[in-house]
């Protein structure tokens, strides 16, 4: 079992494994995401929760961490091998012919999306940390009511951030358009129902981008000031 | 109609290559691709130069052989087509075609578009057969019945004519769909379940050790295949290493 | 030398079974003292490489691709002959044996047609245990099509390609093999030279082909397989690279030469389009079975039809010549392949060649597409069809049996097969004459091979369609195996053969003179300069029909053009480097030898049999007129020829052929 791994199609299966948890966790933080549109009060219960409970914090947040880690850094390792696997690049080279653009560019699209999470990270993350690991403050409280649907809507209120958070949003469809059906692809799950999970896989990668593109559009015209 | 031509000159695997353009003149559309480089080569030969050295055969799209890299596509832009059957229909008067060997770390070139393609001798070498003793002493040939529909799609994968033009193609070079193709043949025949698991790791581990990219997925090989082997020979064969490793 | 053919006694049915009873065996562990060296990796040579090295022996096996995968053997569409009688329509070994010696014109050797017979069952056993995919019923068990004109369903395929399944199924025994270390696969190699110590066969003087390297191989014996001479015509349905220098290198080192007049022309293949067609491209002979065959009657249509002024699909029924139905109302368009032949080059000869360059005639496709859709029209239960809607039920109906082909033939040709007719030609495919073999099926020199397309084979004057494959790995899995152990049980103790001889020196010797002399020649004119008007001079003197002014014509040439190439020849580059055009050299300088020796041997029949047909040798009267005269009489033998320094001097030595089993009679088609 260590052997696989270490093969080709071993590592292209952990990638895969990675990105179905990783597309898991994007619905549940869309369908998070979009209680703030509907009832900013289920959203700061259920943010509460996720702040909060120990089995989110303490289990699910490292495993996540994990994955993320994970799926960038073997991203890289794949990225650089392949292209050692081609010592003198074609003079004249037309992937457009046969392959998509997306599934050409996952590095670029990964990159993309990397850059995000830095920002979202330093936008959302980091004071979470700060106030509840080193401030110690778990009551999740500001001026007496919940803090999540106020900090959210002060998030977006500067444009550049909002179009920096819609473009990367599109670079995350564009890494799901390949990605997705890529990775069922990869657990050899594909034969026989490849025009389903195209399908499916198409709907996914527009539907959940573009559900966090709503919720921060939103937030950007509606918010109180 | 006339063209010009930019082709790889590489004198032997150790000296450094560059494109070399050529012109050549009065070439008819019903030509095929190859028999263009043969007007270059007899112009060649003629003025005392030394022809374009190219891999070719059968010249009827079977034996694999052939392996141009052109306009930037493997077998050039034509479909389901190797580069003896493309034919000069698909060019125009004035063109300019970039002719390339395949390129790839494990196809080191031999000479301008000749690539050695033996690493997948030894991939088929590692696994790519069933251990039956060719005496002719075997049970009666249908004493094992095969479906007609598992035989029909181990007879699509068997259609491989190992041109290599899916490593050529492929963005990293994977040699995934000629391994899947040989494994999902013997994977879909019950002759070939016996050693299922240790064939699909050893080739699986020789394709690695050939220093082969990873597969991700772009379908690249698929669409350039001149047999249209399907990715679904790439899913097979994951399956069968999950399998062959639990 | 006397021609020993080594027939077994008794009992046709028993020969081979009592033969293996009582030949001498080599006991294993001896098996690991002695090397085979096979030169070829096709089904012949592969098939031999796997059971030789799984039997013990140390093969060394040579290929000048860069894969055993490669070998033309992959080109075969149709399927494979075997006697299995799996449709239960009455065959068996002795109706397959009878339809080989019928289809060859009683000019093959009966004993070894019936071993041919006998062993083709265990092929399909052996292919199937492999893991070759070959078509299935709904049931799961193996079908059958019916091929060339015989009475029964025996030919086992694999879509249409049968002979790339068959021959990857020897590449991977091969592969097994390769990975024991038992074989050790030469790719990129050429053979250039046997070389004979006290007149044995003990290695082989070979180029590799990347270095330009010439290196010495010693082994205790030599297998020959690889393949045909079509390539003397410089255009024909094989290989760019198909050539004869290895058959031809042992022919010069005491190996007779048989029969090589015998040619096979296949009649439906793509014609030529213009001077710089570097090979032609075969589609099945199972088109015939739907397609109509014709040239237009009047030799104004013939014109207006080459200047475009008009289509073919505007002549009616009535402007049309069915000039095979028209001569063999009984046979039609499913003649044998020779007769097609003949038949088109007849008309084309007439001027009613219908492309440019003259030498094409239709096949038509709808008639069968009109009868196949008003047949679909009332399994649809449809009354009063119209046209349109009978044209795409018929369409559908062809192009589920010929898909692929006319997939291929609108690649190269441009035009669409439905809807207007193909052109075809005839071209050659096939040669039945080749390196004379005894039963074992070794050469006349002692230790030295010849199996697969090129020896002399079991097919006589003319093969049957599905019979090459299946000869080839006869050949291959099933005889030479047990054959050779008989030679070698008497070389176990014999020990390695040393390269360090005289005899080796002086074959690398010559071989790397003819290759300086190449090199150094700067002369005027390029290699296929020559083997474009070799194959013109075989194509119109030595090609369907043949005459004795056209051949005595033909021999002066050929020698005249072989001077020529000797003095004027010009091959670019080094020696010590890869040089197509130096292998080429080498190649073009055998095949204008044996284009000699090929015209002799033509002459010298003066009959028409099979492939080979003398104008001479024709029916004066009678419903036959004009058609093949046989003379059993005073030609049914084997014509094995000896090399004696020119091809015209070559001396004749005649194996005679003895019918028990089958009687002999003229084949009919009117």
């Amino acid at each position: 079992m260590s052997g696989f791994f270490k093969s080709s199609i071993g590592r292209k299966v952990a990638m895969a494994l990675s990105a179905f948890f990783l597309m898991f966790f994007l619905l549940q933080h869309l369908a998070i995401n979009l209680l703030s549109v509907f009832s900013p009060e289920k959203f700061n219960e259920v943010s509460h929760f996720m702040g909060t409970n120990s089995l989110v914090q303490f289990a699910l947040q490292p495993v996540l961490i994990f994955g993320v880690v994970f799926h960038f850094v073997m991203g890289f390792v794949l990225e650089l091998k392949n292209s050692r696997a081609r010592n003198i690049s074609y003079a004249k080279n037309n992937g457009a012919a046969n392959s998509t653009w997306m599934s050409r560019n996952m590095i670029w699209s990964g990159i993309a999306i990397l850059a995000f999470i830095i920002l979202h990270f330093i936008d959302f993350w980091f004071p979470e940390i700060n106030t509840k690991f080193i401030q110690g403050d778990w009551s999740g409280l500001h001026n007496g009511e919940f803090r999540y649907f106020h900090e959210l809507q002060e998030k977006f209120v500067n444009p550049l951030r909002v179009g920096a958070y819609v473009t990367a949003f599109v670079f995350l469809g564009l890494h799901l358009a390949h990605g997705f059906t890529s990775a069922f692809q990869s657990m050899g799950a594909t034969a026989g129902r490849k025009k389903t999970l195209q399908t499916i896989g198409k709907a996914y990668s527009i539907i959940v981008p573009l559900g966090f593109i709503i919720v921060a559009l939103y937030h950007h015209l509606n918010h109180n000031h | 109609m006339n063209l010009t031509l930019k082709i790889w000159r590489q004198k032997d695997s150790s000296s450094k290559g560059q494109m070399v353009d050529y012109k050549v003149t009065d070439i008819s559309e019903h030509m095929s691709f190859l028999e263009m480089m043969d007007v270059l080569n007899e112009q060649l030969v003629n003025s005392g130069e030394e022809p374009v050295a190219f891999d070719h055969d059968c010249r009827e799209g079977i034996c694999g052989m052939c392996s141009m890299y052109i306009n930037g596509e493997a077998h050039g832009p034509d479909r389901g087509v190797t580069t003896c059957q493309l034919h000069m229909r698909m060019f125009k008067d004035g063109d300019t075609i970039t002719i390339e060997p395949f390129r790839a770390a494990a196809f080191p070139v031999i000479k301008d578009l000749v690539v050695d393609r033996t690493s997948f001798e030894r991939i088929q070498q590692a696994g790519g057969f069933i251990s039956v003793n060719t005496s002719g002493n075997t049970q009666d040939a249908n004493s094992i019945p095969i479906s007609k529909h598992a035989a029909d799609e181990a007879m699509d994968a068997a259609t491989c004519i190992g041109c290599g033009a899916c490593v050529a193609t492929c963005k990293n070079s994977s040699a995934m769909l000629f391994v899947g193709a040989k494994v999902s043949q013997y994977a879909l025949l019950p002759q070939g379940q016996i050693e299922a698991t240790d064939r699909v790791l050893n080739m699986v581990a020789q394709m690695d050790a050939e220093g082969f990219g990873n597969c991700t997925n772009t379908g690249a090989c698929e669409v350039e295949c001149p047999k249209g082997i399907s990715l679904d020979n790439i899913a097979r064969m994951n399956r069968e290493l999950m399998k062959a490793s639990i | 030398m006397a021609l020993d053919s080594k027939v077994p006694k008794g009992p046709i049915k028993d020969k081979w079974t009592d033969y293996k009873n009582h030949i001498d065996l080599v006991n294993p562990a001896n098996k690991r003292n002695i090397d085979i060296i096979v030169v070829g990796t096709g089904l012949a040579g592969g098939s031999a490489s796997a059971t030789l090295a799984e039997l013990g022996y140390n093969v060394k096996a040579f290929a000048y691709q860069d894969s055993p995968r490669r070998a033309h053997s992959i080109a075969a569409q149709g399927g494979i002959n075997a006697a299995k009688n799996y449709q239960g329509d009455g065959d068996s070994f002795y109706r397959l044996f009878y339809d080989t010696v019928k289809g060859g014109d009683y000019r093959s050797r009966e004993a070894n047609v019936y071993r041919l017979a006998e062993v083709s069952a265990n092929i399909i056993d052996q292919c199937v245990a492999q893991g070759v995919p070959f078509a299935r019923d709904y049931g799961g068990l193996l079908d059958n099509r019916s091929f060339g004109g015989v009475l029964v369903s025996r030919t086992f395929y694999a879509k249409g390609q049968t002979g790339q399944q068959l021959l990857l199924g020897a590449y991977s025994a091969m592969n097994r093999q390769i990975a024991r270390g038992k074989i050790e696969m030469f790719n990129r190699h050429e053979m250039l030279d046997v070389v004979k110590i006290d007149g044995k066969a003990r290695g082989i003087i070979a180029r590799n082909l990347i270095t330009g390297e010439i290196e010495r191989h010693s082994a205790h014996a030599v297998v020959i397989a690889s393949g045909g001479y079509g390539n003397v015509y410089f255009l024909s349905t094989n290989a760019m690279g198909s050539n004869a220098t290895a058959a031809w290198k042992i022919h010069k080192k005491g190996a007779y030469f048989a029969n090589p007049c015998y040619t096979q022309i296949h009649p439906t293949c793509i014609p030529r389009s213009g001077d710089y067609q570097s090979k032609l491209t075969l589609m099945s002979e199972s088109l015939r079975n739907d397609g109509r065959i014709w040239v237009p009657k009047k030799m104004e249509d013939v014109l207006a039809i080459r200047e475009g002024r008009k289509k073919p699909t505007d002549l009616s029924e009535d402007e049309r010549d069915y000039y095979l139905e028209r001569r063999y109302p009984a046979f039609g368009n499913l003649v044998p392949r020779d007769v097609a032949s003949r038949a088109a080059k007849e008309r084309c000869d007439a001027g009613y060649g219908v492309n440019a360059t003259g030498e094409a005639v239709y096949l038509d496709f709808k008639s069968a597409i009109e009868r196949y859709g008003k047949e679909q029209a009332k399994l649809h239960h449809l009354t009063n069809p119209s046209n349109k809607e009978i044209y795409d039920l018929g369409k559908a109906i062809v192009e589920a049996k010929y898909g692929n082909l006319f997939q291929m033939y609108e690649k190269i040709i441009d035009q669409n097969p439905y809807e207007t007719p193909m052109m075809i030609y005839p071209a050659t495919h096939y040669t039945m004459g080749g390196i004379w073999v005894d039963y074992n099926l070794m050469t006349t020199v002692d230790g030295l091979y010849c199996i697969g397309e090129a020896n002399f084979s079991d097919h006589g004057a003319n093969r049957l369609g599905a019979s090459a494959l299946m000869q080839g790995l006869a050949d291959g899995y099933f005889v030479l195996p047990y054959t050779i152990g008989d030679y070698l049980s008497n070389d176990i103790r014999t020990g390695k053969i040393s390269t360090e001889t005289k005899e080796f020196e002086e074959a690398e010797n010559e071989v790397k003179e003819r290759i300086n002399f190449f090199i150094n020649n700067k002369g005027k004119y390029s290699v296929d300069y020559y083997h474009k008007k070799l194959g013109k001079i075989m194509w119109d003197k030595c090609g369907m029909a043949r005459n004795a002014k056209g051949l005595q014509e033909a021999m002066v040439e050929i020698k005249a053009l072989r001077e020529d190439f000797w003095k004027n020849v010009t091959v670019p580059g080094t020696a010590n480097e890869m040089n197509p055009e130096l292998e080429k050299a080498g190649r073009v300088a055998d095949f204008l030898e044996l284009g000699e020796l090929f015209a002799k041997d033509a002459l010298d029949r003066n009959e028409s049999c099979g492939g080979h047909f003398r104008e001479e040798s024709v029916e004066l009267d009678g419903l036959q007129k004009g058609e093949a005269k046989r003379n059993d009489k005073d030609y049914a033998y084997v014509a094995a020829w000896e090399y004696k320094g020119e091809p015209s001097e070559a001396v004749l030595h005649k194996e005679e052929l003895e019918f028990n089993d089958i009687e002999l009679k003229q084949r009919s088609y009117k």
